[in-house]
């Protein structure tokens, strides 16, 4: 315990830019020997970036970075891990291709020669042991066939075995994801436990509780920035709320009053019973415009695309009346054909319609393209020009074009404003709100509160489940929070 | 790829298709300064007479490549023998049966290539696993089927697959409308633009409302179909069905879709650049044959120029 005052890390003045995106603007972080820093914030907040700049595996464009208080520049993965600074990162980094004692092994290169394996297996289970105790993995387990539980256990685990090099500082990015109550127990007690020799750890997680818990000091950052950083025995988690979103957010962000009223009198247009179970069902009327709420990566995607997909097959859990389009948010994947022109592009939900005796109307086509250029004002000269010389932005209004030029009366958005600069999106609400007022139905997966503010009702997601169901009088923007966040009881 | 004018995919279009046609050209003038002028228009007469087989796979081939990466057909020799073999048969020397038989040979042709998707989407198996398989098991079907015998075609139908206008083969010249219906098929109908749209991404495609599996297992039907019929055709031509007759067609029936200026990597097709690319082949190696080149360098130039080809295109691949 005397170990307490020693300062591990300190990051000052820490900025990242990804294009136009900052998702770091002047960070500062410190982290003491013996200390549990937990580290909070909304998706898009920059947690992630920062953690990567910590663990090397991105470079900042500005501020220093000072470990074991020396100033470290140049810095990356190898010193980061030379100095002792492990990962745990969110999206694992196992390989599954090989058993639980090689992937011990790569992270210590001084497991060397005769029997390299036998002292790497000895290593990561005595670990394993420790921390998760019961946990039922072996040594030779190929990591492909475990459980993402237990694959998240043996990472968890390998961040803190010991061989030549001693390990400072551990970061945790959102470790009790996937495991269940016990083990995560089980390792926030250990954390406690390691802390209290002297290790420093940062550690992540959406589950306040967590980090209220089992945290020294709270962190919060929101926009890019650090909002809030004080005792977490000074913090509860309303006031965690707060700082997260706006401090004032009791005030309803929309005023969309007439919404209300539509909802009993309008047809039914989609209705989704969850699969996972849930105490919501999802409805949409005709002519609303829908929002799906919560952490990115909570089953918003999932819902759209089994409506999708139910809308050209029948499901039993799902009821669509009438065409459905979608609007990708990932154009690469999911939306742009790239040999294409702009015309095509959009043409290619249509074609059915613009076919005479079996063959495409070309004239049409071009018609349709040209409509849409002047309607949503996609600028290009020309919209026989291939699709890449468009901008971002004006690649994601020809998709938005693909699906309102079409005959659909459902249009399904997933994040589509992703990475679309502000003039765009304004220009994407209006046309969504007008849209909607001639009876189109609009499901809206977004992860940026203030596109909430465009829906008639939001529905919250969490763990691939509908947690809370609000209408526009009532949603605020602590509200989705708070049930974003909410625990499991 | 930025910043396209208005006629540039088009003149692209044009110029792949028009390299295939210039290079049959150079090789018909190699082979025409070596033998000094002698037989030029037979040459020309043979190529286009072999070319029409080519092309006629060659197609097929073209729809299943250009809807992506890993599509490829290689059931096309098996196919090709078992649709002969059961069109000479059924055929059985009769004039009255010839329709009979040619139903029955593209029946075949169209049944072994829905069963290729068959095992593509239900077992899950790679296009080049499953279709090199059915390869075996057609070819062996068409061994037990025929039993060795050579069965002579209908006079009327060998007649007409061997007919000539003004010294161009009949065949050769419907060989040409079916391209021309293709291309259009390919450029005009909600099948053709699907098959290029699914070859750009197949993801994307499903999203913007594309039945991809309809247009898949279509794409894997008419390469079998197309075989089927080059296989009735062929037995025909030769007098007669023999087990080895689709044999170099495995090779060539890529070949000539890549040289003809087809993207590998899907979403880009080319019809015109398979005639030329037809043409190109047969009158490269019947000018190696006329050098004096043995059946091993000409297949080793077949190889090195596939690969030549694939290297060339690859250069104008956008990024993604």
């Amino acid at each position: 315990m005397q170990a307490t005052s020693e300062r591990l890390i300190r990051l000052q003045g820490v900025a990242k830019s990804f294009g136009p995106v900052r998702a770091l603007a002047g960070v500062d972080l410190a982290v003491d020997a013996g200390e549990c820093l937990g580290l909070v914030g909304h998706n898009g907040a920059g947690k992630s970036t920062l953690m990567n700049v910590l663990a090397g595996t991105l470079e900042a464009d500005a501020g220093e970075i000072v470990i074991h208080g020396e100033r470290r520049s140049p810095y990356n993965v190898g010193l980061a891990h030379r100095l002792g600074i492990r990962c745990v990162f969110q999206e694992l980094s196992l390989c599954p291709n090989l058993t639980v004692a090689e992937n011990a092994r790569i992270i210590h290169p001084k497991l060397s020669g005769w029997g390299w394996r036998k002292r790497a297996a000895g290593l990561i289970v005595a670990k394993l042991d420790e921390i998760f105790p019961g946990h039922g993995i072996r040594a030779d387990d190929v990591v492909g066939d475990l459980s993402i539980g237990r694959r998240q256990m043996v990472e968890i685990a390998r961040a803190f075995t010991v061989s030549d090099r001693p390990v400072h500082l551990v970061i945790l990015d959102e470790p009790t994801s996937s495991l269940d109550s016990v083990s995560a127990e089980q390792l926030l007690s250990f954390v406690r436990k390691v802390v209290a020799t002297g290790l420093g750890c940062i550690l992540i997680s959406h589950l306040l509780g967590e980090v209220l818990d089992y945290a020294d000091c709270i962190v919060v950052m929101r926009d890019a920035k650090v909002v809030t950083s004080r005792p977490a025995r000074e913090m509860t988690r309303d006031s965690l709320v707060a700082a997260m979103g706006d401090v004032g957010d009791e005030r309803v962000v929309a005023e969309r009053p007439s919404a209300v009223r539509r909802r009993d009198a309008a047809p039914i247009r989609v209705r989704v019973r969850s699969r996972r179970g849930g105490r919501h069902e999802l409805v949409a009327h005709e002519g609303e415009v829908i929002g799906l709420a919560g952490l990115a990566g909570h089953g918003q995607t999932d819902a759209l695309i089994q409506i999708y997909r139910s809308s050209r097959r029948r499901a039993a859990d799902t009821v669509v009346t009438g065409p459905v389009a979608l609007v990708p948010g990932d154009r690469q994947t999911d939306g742009i054909f790239h040999l294409w022109s702009i015309g095509q592009n959009i043409g290619i939900r249509s074609l059915k319609r613009m076919s005479r005796r079996g063959l495409i109307d070309l004239a049409q086509e071009r018609q349709l393209a040209e409509d849409w250029k002047r309607r949503i004002n996609i600028r290009t000269p020309d919209m026989t020009n291939n699709i890449l010389s468009l901008s971002g932005g004006n690649q994601q209004k020809a998709l938005f074009a693909r699906a309102l030029g079409s005959d659909a009366e459902i249009v399904l958005m997933d994040d589509p404003t992703r990475g679309v600069d502000v003039g765009t999106k304004l220009e994407i609400y209006e046309m969504i709100r007008t849209e909607a007022a001639k009876g189109r139905t609009f499901l809206w997966y977004t992860t940026e509160m203030e596109e909430l503010a465009n829906c008639d009702h939001v529905y919250v997601f969490r763990n691939g489940r509908i947690v809370a169901d609000l209408a526009s009088d009532q949603l605020t923007e602590a509200k989705v929070l708070q049930s974003s966040f909410e625990e499991t009881v | 790829m930025n910043g396209l004018s208005k006629g540039m995919p088009r003149a692209l279009l044009e110029k792949a298709w028009l390299g295939s046609f210039l290079a049959a050209a150079a090789v018909w003038a190699a082979a025409m300064i070596y033998s000094g002028g002698q037989g030029g228009g037979q040459m020309l007469g043979a190529a286009l007479s072999f070319s029409t087989f080519f092309v006629i796979v060659g197609i097929g081939q073209m729809l299943i490549i250009a809807t992506g990466p890993g599509n490829v057909d290689l059931s096309i020799p098996g196919t090709i023998a078992l649709a002969g073999a059961i069109a000479m048969k059924v055929m059985d020397g009769e004039d009255s049966l010839i329709v009979v038989g040619l139903a029955a040979s593209l029946a075949a042709g169209a049944a072994v290539g829905a069963a290729n998707y068959g095992l593509i989407r239900v077992l899950r198996i790679p296009p080049i696993i499953a279709t090199l398989s059915s390869n075996l098991l057609v070819q062996s079907t068409a061994i037990a089927y025929g039993r060795g015998l050579r069965v002579k075609p209908p006079p009327a139908f060998a007649d007409f697959t061997t007919a000539t206008v003004f010294g161009v083969p009949v065949l050769a010249l419907c060989a040409v409308v079916f391209a021309a219906v293709m291309a259009v098929v390919l450029a005009r109908t909600v099948f053709g633009r699907s098959v290029l749209a699914i070859g750009q991404n197949m993801r994307a495609a499903w999203l913007a409302g594309v039945a991809v599996d309809r247009t898949r297992l279509l794409t894997y039907t008419l390469s079998g179909l197309f075989a089927g019929l080059c296989g009735a055709l062929l037995a025909g031509f030769s007098g007669g069905s023999s087990l080895d007759m689709g044999m170099e067609y495995l090779l060539a029936s890529i070949a000539v879709v890549v040289i003809g200026g087809t993207s590998v990597a899907g979403g880009k097709a080319n019809v015109p650049g398979i005639w030329g690319a037809a043409l190109f082949l047969f009158l490269l190696l019947t000018m190696l044959n006329t050098f004096g080149a043995g059946a091993g360098v000409r297949l080793v130039m077949t190889g090195l120029i596939i690969i030549a080809v694939i290297t060339m295109a690859g250069g104008d691949k956008p990024a993604r």
